[in-house]
Protein backbone atom coordinates (compact mmCIF):
# COMPACT_ATOMS: atom_id res chain seq x y z
CA UNK A 1 0.00 0.00 0.00
CA UNK A 2 1.02 3.64 -0.30
CA UNK A 3 1.75 3.74 3.44
CA UNK A 4 4.05 0.72 3.18
CA UNK A 5 1.73 -1.80 4.82
CA UNK A 6 1.70 -5.30 3.33
CA UNK A 7 -1.59 -6.48 1.81
CA UNK A 8 -2.58 -9.45 -0.28
CA UNK A 9 -4.40 -8.70 -3.52
CA UNK A 10 -5.67 -10.92 -6.31
CA UNK A 11 -4.44 -10.40 -9.87
CA UNK A 12 -7.83 -8.97 -10.82
CA UNK A 13 -7.76 -6.53 -7.90
CA UNK A 14 -4.32 -5.29 -8.97
CA UNK A 15 -5.56 -4.97 -12.56
CA UNK A 16 -8.53 -2.90 -11.40
CA UNK A 17 -6.28 -0.59 -9.38
CA UNK A 18 -3.93 -0.07 -12.34
CA UNK A 19 -6.84 0.87 -14.57
CA UNK A 20 -8.36 3.22 -12.00
CA UNK A 21 -5.00 4.91 -11.35
CA UNK A 22 -4.29 5.64 -15.00
CA UNK A 23 -7.83 6.78 -15.79
CA UNK A 24 -7.88 9.18 -12.86
CA UNK A 25 -4.51 10.70 -13.79
CA UNK A 26 -5.43 10.98 -17.47
CA UNK A 27 -8.56 12.91 -16.60
CA UNK A 28 -6.77 15.14 -14.10
CA UNK A 29 -3.82 16.09 -16.33
CA UNK A 30 -5.70 15.90 -19.63
CA UNK A 31 -3.32 13.31 -21.06
CA UNK A 32 -3.77 9.87 -22.58
CA UNK A 33 -4.12 6.91 -20.21
CA UNK A 34 -1.56 4.12 -20.39
CA UNK A 35 -2.11 1.71 -23.27
CA UNK A 36 -3.37 -1.83 -22.74
CA UNK A 37 0.11 -3.22 -23.46
CA UNK A 38 1.59 -0.92 -20.82
CA UNK A 39 -1.06 -1.90 -18.28
CA UNK A 40 -0.44 -5.59 -19.02
CA UNK A 41 3.30 -5.03 -18.50
CA UNK A 42 2.61 -3.27 -15.20
CA UNK A 43 0.32 -6.11 -14.13
CA UNK A 44 3.09 -8.65 -14.72
CA UNK A 45 5.47 -6.58 -12.58
CA UNK A 46 3.01 -5.91 -9.75
CA UNK A 47 1.37 -9.35 -9.63
CA UNK A 48 4.73 -11.00 -9.02
CA UNK A 49 5.30 -12.39 -5.54
CA UNK A 50 9.07 -11.73 -5.76
CA UNK A 51 10.64 -9.70 -2.96
CA UNK A 52 12.97 -8.05 -5.48
CA UNK A 53 12.73 -7.51 -9.21
CA UNK A 54 15.02 -5.80 -11.73
CA UNK A 55 15.50 -4.68 -15.31
CA UNK A 56 17.19 -6.89 -17.89
CA UNK A 57 21.00 -6.97 -18.15
CA UNK A 58 22.08 -3.99 -20.26
CA UNK A 59 19.04 -1.85 -19.40
CA UNK A 60 20.50 -0.32 -16.24
CA UNK A 61 20.03 3.43 -15.74
CA UNK A 62 21.84 6.18 -13.85
CA UNK A 63 21.16 6.83 -10.17
CA UNK A 64 21.66 10.48 -9.32
CA UNK A 65 20.80 9.92 -5.67
CA UNK A 66 19.99 13.37 -4.35
CA UNK A 67 20.60 13.63 -0.61
CA UNK A 68 23.31 10.96 -0.66
CA UNK A 69 24.03 9.20 2.61
CA UNK A 70 22.50 9.34 6.04
CA UNK A 71 24.71 11.95 7.73
CA UNK A 72 25.12 9.47 10.55
CA UNK A 73 27.94 7.29 9.23
CA UNK A 74 31.21 9.02 9.98
CA UNK A 75 31.30 12.38 8.23
CA UNK A 76 29.55 13.51 5.07
CA UNK A 77 32.46 12.86 2.73
CA UNK A 78 32.73 9.33 4.14
CA UNK A 79 29.03 8.98 3.34
CA UNK A 80 29.75 9.91 -0.28
CA UNK A 81 32.65 7.45 -0.44
CA UNK A 82 30.46 4.71 1.03
CA UNK A 83 27.78 5.31 -1.57
CA UNK A 84 30.39 5.38 -4.34
CA UNK A 85 32.41 2.36 -3.27
CA UNK A 86 29.94 0.13 -1.43
CA UNK A 87 26.50 0.99 -2.77
CA UNK A 88 27.60 1.54 -6.39
CA UNK A 89 25.79 4.84 -6.95
CA UNK A 90 26.56 6.67 -10.22
CA UNK A 91 26.45 10.26 -8.96
CA UNK A 92 26.64 11.45 -5.38
CA UNK A 93 25.43 14.65 -3.80
CA UNK A 94 26.92 16.69 -0.99
CA UNK A 95 24.21 18.34 1.12
CA UNK A 96 23.56 19.65 4.59
CA UNK A 97 20.70 18.72 6.89
CA UNK A 98 19.07 22.17 6.59
CA UNK A 99 18.43 21.46 2.89
CA UNK A 100 17.80 25.01 1.69
CA UNK A 101 19.93 27.42 -0.36
CA UNK A 102 19.07 30.23 2.07
CA UNK A 103 20.43 28.19 4.98
CA UNK A 104 23.52 27.07 3.07
CA UNK A 105 24.40 30.66 2.19
CA UNK A 106 25.34 31.45 5.79
CA UNK A 107 27.75 28.49 5.90
CA UNK A 108 28.94 28.46 2.31
CA UNK A 109 32.69 28.55 2.93
CA UNK A 110 32.54 25.42 5.10
CA UNK A 111 30.27 23.69 2.61
CA UNK A 112 32.71 24.60 -0.13
CA UNK A 113 35.62 23.15 1.86
CA UNK A 114 33.70 19.88 2.25
CA UNK A 115 33.06 19.88 -1.51
CA UNK A 116 36.78 20.41 -2.19
CA UNK A 117 37.70 17.46 0.06
CA UNK A 118 35.00 15.32 -1.57
CA UNK A 119 36.37 16.14 -5.02
CA UNK A 120 39.84 15.01 -3.99
CA UNK A 121 38.56 11.71 -2.63
CA UNK A 122 35.73 10.71 -4.98
CA UNK A 123 35.95 9.52 -8.57
CA UNK A 124 32.18 9.78 -9.11
CA UNK A 125 30.62 13.08 -10.13
CA UNK A 126 29.78 15.04 -6.97
CA UNK A 127 27.02 17.60 -7.16
CA UNK A 128 25.79 20.00 -4.48
CA UNK A 129 22.11 19.97 -3.65
CA UNK A 130 19.52 21.92 -1.69
CA UNK A 131 15.92 23.07 -2.04
CA UNK A 132 15.00 26.46 -3.50
CA UNK A 133 12.52 26.64 -0.58
CA UNK A 134 10.90 30.01 -1.33
CA UNK A 135 8.81 29.97 1.85
CA UNK A 136 11.96 30.60 3.90
CA UNK A 137 11.97 34.20 2.73
CA UNK A 138 8.57 35.05 4.25
CA UNK A 139 7.93 36.13 7.83
CA UNK A 140 8.63 34.87 10.45
CA UNK A 141 11.56 32.98 8.85
CA UNK A 142 12.50 35.74 6.42
CA UNK A 143 12.12 39.48 5.84
CA UNK A 144 9.19 39.44 3.42
CA UNK A 145 5.48 39.66 4.24
CA UNK A 146 3.96 36.20 4.32
CA UNK A 147 1.82 35.67 1.23
CA UNK A 148 -0.01 32.80 2.91
CA UNK A 149 -1.25 35.29 5.48
CA UNK A 150 -1.95 38.04 2.93
CA UNK A 151 -4.07 35.86 0.62
CA UNK A 152 -6.81 35.02 3.18
CA UNK A 153 -7.07 38.77 3.83
CA UNK A 154 -7.78 39.24 0.10
CA UNK A 155 -4.57 41.25 -0.27
CA UNK A 156 -3.85 39.57 -3.58
CA UNK A 157 -1.64 42.28 -5.07
CA UNK A 158 0.45 42.44 -1.92
CA UNK A 159 0.77 38.65 -1.83
CA UNK A 160 1.93 38.59 -5.43
CA UNK A 161 4.45 41.39 -4.87
CA UNK A 162 5.82 39.58 -1.82
CA UNK A 163 6.40 36.41 -3.84
CA UNK A 164 8.27 38.35 -6.51
CA UNK A 165 10.49 39.96 -3.89
CA UNK A 166 11.21 36.55 -2.39
CA UNK A 167 11.88 35.12 -5.85
CA UNK A 168 14.57 37.75 -6.48
CA UNK A 169 16.28 36.96 -3.17
CA UNK A 170 16.15 33.23 -3.84
CA UNK A 171 17.66 33.58 -7.31
CA UNK A 172 20.54 35.55 -5.81
CA UNK A 173 21.09 32.95 -3.08
CA UNK A 174 21.12 29.99 -5.50
CA UNK A 175 23.67 31.81 -7.66
CA UNK A 176 25.74 32.75 -4.62
CA UNK A 177 25.90 29.19 -3.29
CA UNK A 178 26.44 27.69 -6.75
CA UNK A 179 29.34 30.03 -7.51
CA UNK A 180 31.11 28.96 -4.33
CA UNK A 181 30.50 25.26 -4.89
CA UNK A 182 31.74 25.45 -8.47
CA UNK A 183 34.82 27.31 -7.25
CA UNK A 184 35.37 24.36 -4.88
CA UNK A 185 35.13 21.90 -7.78
CA UNK A 186 31.47 20.79 -7.86
CA UNK A 187 30.44 18.82 -10.94
CA UNK A 188 26.83 19.91 -10.69
CA UNK A 189 24.15 21.83 -8.85
CA UNK A 190 20.87 20.20 -7.84
CA UNK A 191 17.73 22.21 -7.16
CA UNK A 192 15.69 19.62 -5.34
CA UNK A 193 11.95 19.83 -4.60
CA UNK A 194 11.57 22.82 -6.92
CA UNK A 195 8.11 24.38 -6.97
CA UNK A 196 7.34 23.34 -3.39
CA UNK A 197 6.04 26.86 -2.67
CA UNK A 198 4.29 27.19 -6.02
CA UNK A 199 4.91 28.97 -9.30
CA UNK A 200 7.24 31.64 -7.86
CA UNK A 201 9.43 28.88 -6.42
CA UNK A 202 9.55 27.20 -9.85
CA UNK A 203 10.30 30.52 -11.56
CA UNK A 204 13.24 31.13 -9.21
CA UNK A 205 14.67 27.70 -10.04
CA UNK A 206 14.32 28.24 -13.78
CA UNK A 207 15.77 31.75 -13.64
CA UNK A 208 18.76 30.69 -11.55
CA UNK A 209 19.31 27.72 -13.87
CA UNK A 210 19.44 29.94 -16.96
CA UNK A 211 21.88 32.31 -15.26
CA UNK A 212 24.14 29.43 -14.21
CA UNK A 213 24.06 27.88 -17.68
CA UNK A 214 25.19 31.16 -19.23
CA UNK A 215 28.22 31.28 -16.91
CA UNK A 216 29.00 27.54 -16.78
CA UNK A 217 28.30 25.79 -20.09
CA UNK A 218 29.58 22.38 -18.90
CA UNK A 219 27.99 22.37 -15.45
CA UNK A 220 25.57 19.62 -14.47
CA UNK A 221 22.29 21.22 -13.40
CA UNK A 222 19.47 19.06 -12.09
CA UNK A 223 16.00 20.43 -11.43
CA UNK A 224 13.91 18.00 -9.42
CA UNK A 225 10.28 18.86 -8.81
CA UNK A 226 8.25 18.90 -5.60
CA UNK A 227 5.08 17.43 -7.07
CA UNK A 228 3.22 16.59 -10.24
CA UNK A 229 1.47 19.96 -10.40
CA UNK A 230 2.80 23.52 -10.08
CA UNK A 231 0.59 25.36 -7.62
CA UNK A 232 -0.52 28.86 -8.62
CA UNK A 233 0.30 30.67 -5.41
CA UNK A 234 0.96 33.74 -7.57
CA UNK A 235 -1.00 32.60 -10.58
CA UNK A 236 0.33 34.96 -13.26
CA UNK A 237 4.05 34.20 -13.42
CA UNK A 238 5.53 33.25 -16.78
CA UNK A 239 8.82 31.84 -18.08
CA UNK A 240 9.56 32.39 -21.76
CA UNK A 241 6.00 33.66 -22.14
CA UNK A 242 4.34 30.57 -20.67
CA UNK A 243 2.27 30.58 -17.50
CA UNK A 244 3.85 28.33 -14.88
CA UNK A 245 0.85 27.82 -12.61
CA UNK A 246 -0.94 24.57 -13.37
CA UNK A 247 1.91 22.95 -15.29
CA UNK A 248 2.06 19.14 -15.32
CA UNK A 249 5.24 17.17 -16.13
CA UNK A 250 4.78 17.43 -19.92
CA UNK A 251 5.06 21.22 -19.64
CA UNK A 252 7.48 21.29 -16.72
CA UNK A 253 10.09 19.42 -18.76
CA UNK A 254 9.89 21.94 -21.62
CA UNK A 255 10.56 24.79 -19.20
CA UNK A 256 13.39 22.96 -17.46
CA UNK A 257 15.22 22.15 -20.68
CA UNK A 258 14.63 25.67 -22.04
CA UNK A 259 16.27 27.04 -18.91
CA UNK A 260 19.35 24.96 -19.72
CA UNK A 261 19.17 22.20 -17.12
CA UNK A 262 20.99 18.91 -17.69
CA UNK A 263 18.51 16.68 -15.88
CA UNK A 264 14.76 16.94 -15.18
CA UNK A 265 13.35 15.14 -12.15
CA UNK A 266 9.59 14.72 -12.19
CA UNK A 267 7.89 13.95 -8.89
CA UNK A 268 4.45 12.43 -8.33
CA UNK A 269 3.33 12.17 -4.74
CA UNK A 270 1.84 9.03 -3.20
CA UNK A 271 -1.74 8.51 -2.07
CA UNK A 272 -1.08 6.53 1.12
CA UNK A 273 -4.58 5.04 1.17
CA UNK A 274 -4.22 3.39 -2.25
CA UNK A 275 -2.17 0.41 -3.41
CA UNK A 276 1.27 0.79 -4.97
CA UNK A 277 -0.26 -0.54 -8.21
CA UNK A 278 -2.81 2.29 -8.22
CA UNK A 279 -0.05 4.80 -7.43
CA UNK A 280 2.41 3.60 -10.09
CA UNK A 281 -0.24 3.72 -12.82
CA UNK A 282 -1.17 7.23 -11.77
CA UNK A 283 2.47 8.40 -11.60
CA UNK A 284 3.41 6.89 -14.95
CA UNK A 285 0.41 8.45 -16.66
CA UNK A 286 1.46 11.92 -15.48
CA UNK A 287 5.12 11.43 -16.47
CA UNK A 288 4.77 9.51 -19.75
CA UNK A 289 4.19 12.60 -21.97
CA UNK A 290 7.28 14.26 -20.47
CA UNK A 291 9.48 11.21 -21.02
CA UNK A 292 8.33 11.05 -24.64
CA UNK A 293 9.25 14.63 -25.56
CA UNK A 294 12.28 15.18 -23.31
CA UNK A 295 15.53 16.17 -25.01
CA UNK A 296 17.47 15.97 -21.73
CA UNK A 297 17.80 13.05 -19.30
CA UNK A 298 14.73 12.35 -17.16
CA UNK A 299 15.52 11.13 -13.63
CA UNK A 300 12.19 10.29 -12.01
CA UNK A 301 11.98 10.78 -8.26
CA UNK A 302 11.49 7.17 -7.15
CA UNK A 303 11.86 7.31 -3.39
CA UNK A 304 10.08 7.57 -0.11
CA UNK A 305 6.62 9.01 -0.85
CA UNK A 306 7.05 9.69 -4.56
CA UNK A 307 7.10 7.76 -7.82
CA UNK A 308 5.10 4.75 -6.66
CA UNK A 309 7.25 4.17 -3.56
CA UNK A 310 5.37 4.12 -0.22
CA UNK A 311 5.55 6.92 2.33
CA UNK A 312 7.40 5.20 5.16
CA UNK A 313 10.84 5.31 6.74
CA UNK A 314 11.99 1.97 5.31
CA UNK A 315 10.33 1.48 1.91
CA UNK A 316 10.03 -2.27 1.15
CA UNK A 317 12.45 -3.49 -1.52
CA UNK A 318 9.66 -5.09 -3.55
CA UNK A 319 7.94 -1.69 -3.85
CA UNK A 320 11.07 0.26 -4.76
CA UNK A 321 12.34 -2.30 -7.27
CA UNK A 322 8.95 -2.75 -8.97
CA UNK A 323 8.56 1.00 -9.39
CA UNK A 324 12.09 1.31 -10.79
CA UNK A 325 11.58 -1.54 -13.25
CA UNK A 326 8.26 -0.10 -14.38
CA UNK A 327 9.65 3.35 -15.10
CA UNK A 328 12.70 2.02 -16.93
CA UNK A 329 10.98 -0.60 -19.05
CA UNK A 330 7.79 1.26 -19.92
CA UNK A 331 8.74 4.96 -19.94
CA UNK A 332 12.40 4.44 -20.94
CA UNK A 333 13.62 6.91 -18.35
CA UNK A 334 17.30 7.85 -18.12
CA UNK A 335 17.75 7.53 -14.40
CA UNK A 336 16.20 8.03 -11.01
CA UNK B 1 24.25 1.31 -13.41
CA UNK B 2 26.70 0.28 -10.74
CA UNK B 3 28.79 3.43 -10.47
CA UNK B 4 32.52 2.75 -10.42
CA UNK B 5 31.91 -1.01 -10.38
CA UNK B 6 30.93 -0.48 -13.99
CA UNK B 7 30.81 2.64 -16.18
CA UNK B 8 27.95 4.33 -14.33
CA UNK B 9 29.99 7.35 -13.28
CA UNK B 10 31.19 7.84 -16.87
CA UNK B 11 27.71 7.71 -18.38
CA UNK B 12 26.48 10.04 -15.63
CA UNK B 13 29.15 12.57 -16.62
CA UNK B 14 27.83 12.65 -20.18
CA UNK B 15 24.29 13.26 -18.93
CA UNK B 16 25.53 16.10 -16.74
CA UNK B 17 28.00 17.87 -19.00
CA UNK B 18 26.50 17.20 -22.43
CA UNK B 19 22.82 16.76 -21.49
CA UNK B 20 22.75 13.42 -23.32
CA UNK B 21 19.84 11.07 -22.82
CA UNK B 22 20.76 7.57 -21.67
CA UNK B 23 21.02 5.78 -25.00
CA UNK B 24 23.20 8.49 -26.52
CA UNK B 25 25.36 8.74 -23.39
CA UNK B 26 25.99 4.99 -23.30
CA UNK B 27 26.87 4.91 -27.00
CA UNK B 28 29.27 7.84 -26.57
CA UNK B 29 31.08 6.27 -23.61
CA UNK B 30 31.29 2.87 -25.31
CA UNK B 31 32.82 4.51 -28.38
CA UNK B 32 35.39 6.37 -26.30
CA UNK B 33 36.30 3.22 -24.37
CA UNK B 34 36.37 1.06 -27.48
CA UNK B 35 33.93 -1.48 -26.09
CA UNK B 36 30.33 -2.57 -26.57
CA UNK B 37 27.41 -0.82 -24.87
CA UNK B 38 26.63 -3.98 -22.98
CA UNK B 39 30.14 -4.00 -21.48
CA UNK B 40 29.38 -0.73 -19.71
CA UNK B 41 27.29 -2.43 -17.03
CA UNK B 42 29.47 -5.55 -16.81
CA UNK B 43 31.75 -5.25 -13.76
CA UNK B 44 34.16 -7.87 -15.10
CA UNK B 45 34.68 -6.14 -18.45
CA UNK B 46 34.84 -2.71 -16.86
CA UNK B 47 37.40 -3.70 -14.24
CA UNK B 48 39.81 -4.51 -17.05
CA UNK B 49 38.97 -1.44 -19.13
CA UNK B 50 39.16 0.92 -16.15
CA UNK B 51 42.47 -0.58 -15.10
CA UNK B 52 43.99 -0.27 -18.57
CA UNK B 53 42.87 3.34 -18.99
CA UNK B 54 43.43 4.48 -15.40
CA UNK B 55 39.80 5.42 -14.80
CA UNK B 56 39.72 4.43 -11.14
CA UNK B 57 38.91 1.15 -9.40
CA UNK B 58 37.28 0.22 -6.13
CA UNK B 59 39.91 -0.80 -3.57
CA UNK B 60 38.97 -4.19 -2.12
CA UNK B 61 40.60 -6.21 0.62
CA UNK B 62 41.80 -8.66 -1.99
CA UNK B 63 42.61 -6.15 -4.72
CA UNK B 64 44.23 -2.94 -3.54
CA UNK B 65 46.30 -1.21 -6.21
CA UNK B 66 47.90 1.92 -4.77
CA UNK B 67 50.05 2.21 -7.90
CA UNK B 68 46.99 2.73 -10.12
CA UNK B 69 45.27 6.06 -10.73
CA UNK B 70 42.50 6.74 -8.25
CA UNK B 71 40.18 9.54 -7.16
CA UNK B 72 41.44 12.94 -8.41
CA UNK B 73 44.16 11.19 -10.43
CA UNK B 74 41.61 9.02 -12.20
CA UNK B 75 39.51 12.08 -13.05
CA UNK B 76 42.37 13.51 -15.12
CA UNK B 77 42.24 10.32 -17.20
CA UNK B 78 38.43 10.32 -17.36
CA UNK B 79 38.43 13.90 -18.67
CA UNK B 80 40.91 12.98 -21.40
CA UNK B 81 39.23 9.69 -22.32
CA UNK B 82 35.72 11.16 -22.55
CA UNK B 83 36.95 14.46 -24.02
CA UNK B 84 35.02 16.55 -21.50
CA UNK B 85 36.14 19.14 -18.97
CA UNK B 86 35.87 18.05 -15.33
CA UNK B 87 35.56 21.05 -13.07
CA UNK B 88 37.81 19.91 -10.22
CA UNK B 89 40.48 18.76 -12.69
CA UNK B 90 40.49 22.19 -14.32
CA UNK B 91 40.75 23.82 -10.86
CA UNK B 92 43.57 21.45 -9.92
CA UNK B 93 45.57 22.38 -13.03
CA UNK B 94 44.87 26.08 -12.53
CA UNK B 95 45.95 26.09 -8.88
CA UNK B 96 49.04 23.93 -9.28
CA UNK B 97 50.25 25.31 -12.56
CA UNK B 98 49.99 21.84 -14.05
CA UNK B 99 48.88 21.93 -17.66
CA UNK B 100 50.35 18.87 -19.27
CA UNK B 101 50.87 16.24 -16.56
CA UNK B 102 48.15 14.02 -17.97
CA UNK B 103 48.11 15.55 -21.40
CA UNK B 104 44.71 17.10 -20.67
Amino acid sequence: MGDGSLVEMTRSEIKADLEEGTQLAAKRAKVEPLTQDELDHLLDIYASSARFTAVDIGDEVIMSNDGTGTKHIGNRVQDLQTYEQVVGIDMVELWQIDYSYKAVKTNVAHEGQSMKIAQMLCTNPVQYGAMPDLGRYSKPDGPIDNWSELLPLMKVDEARAAQLDACDMLVNDINFVADHMIEAGADGIDMDTTGAAGDADFLAGLTACRMLRERYPDLGIEIGMASEFVLGMHGQLEFDGERLAGMWPKDQVRMVQAAGASIYGPAVNINTGKSTAWNIARAMTFIKPAAEIAEIPVHVNVGMGVGGVPTCVYPPADATSRASKAFVEILKIDGY
Amino acid sequence: MGGMRTAGDLVARMQMTRRMRLKEAKAYVADKLGCGVRDLSDPIAMEQIRSEKGLGLLPHTSAVRPGDAGMIEAKFNIARTLDIPINCVERFKERTGVTTAAGV
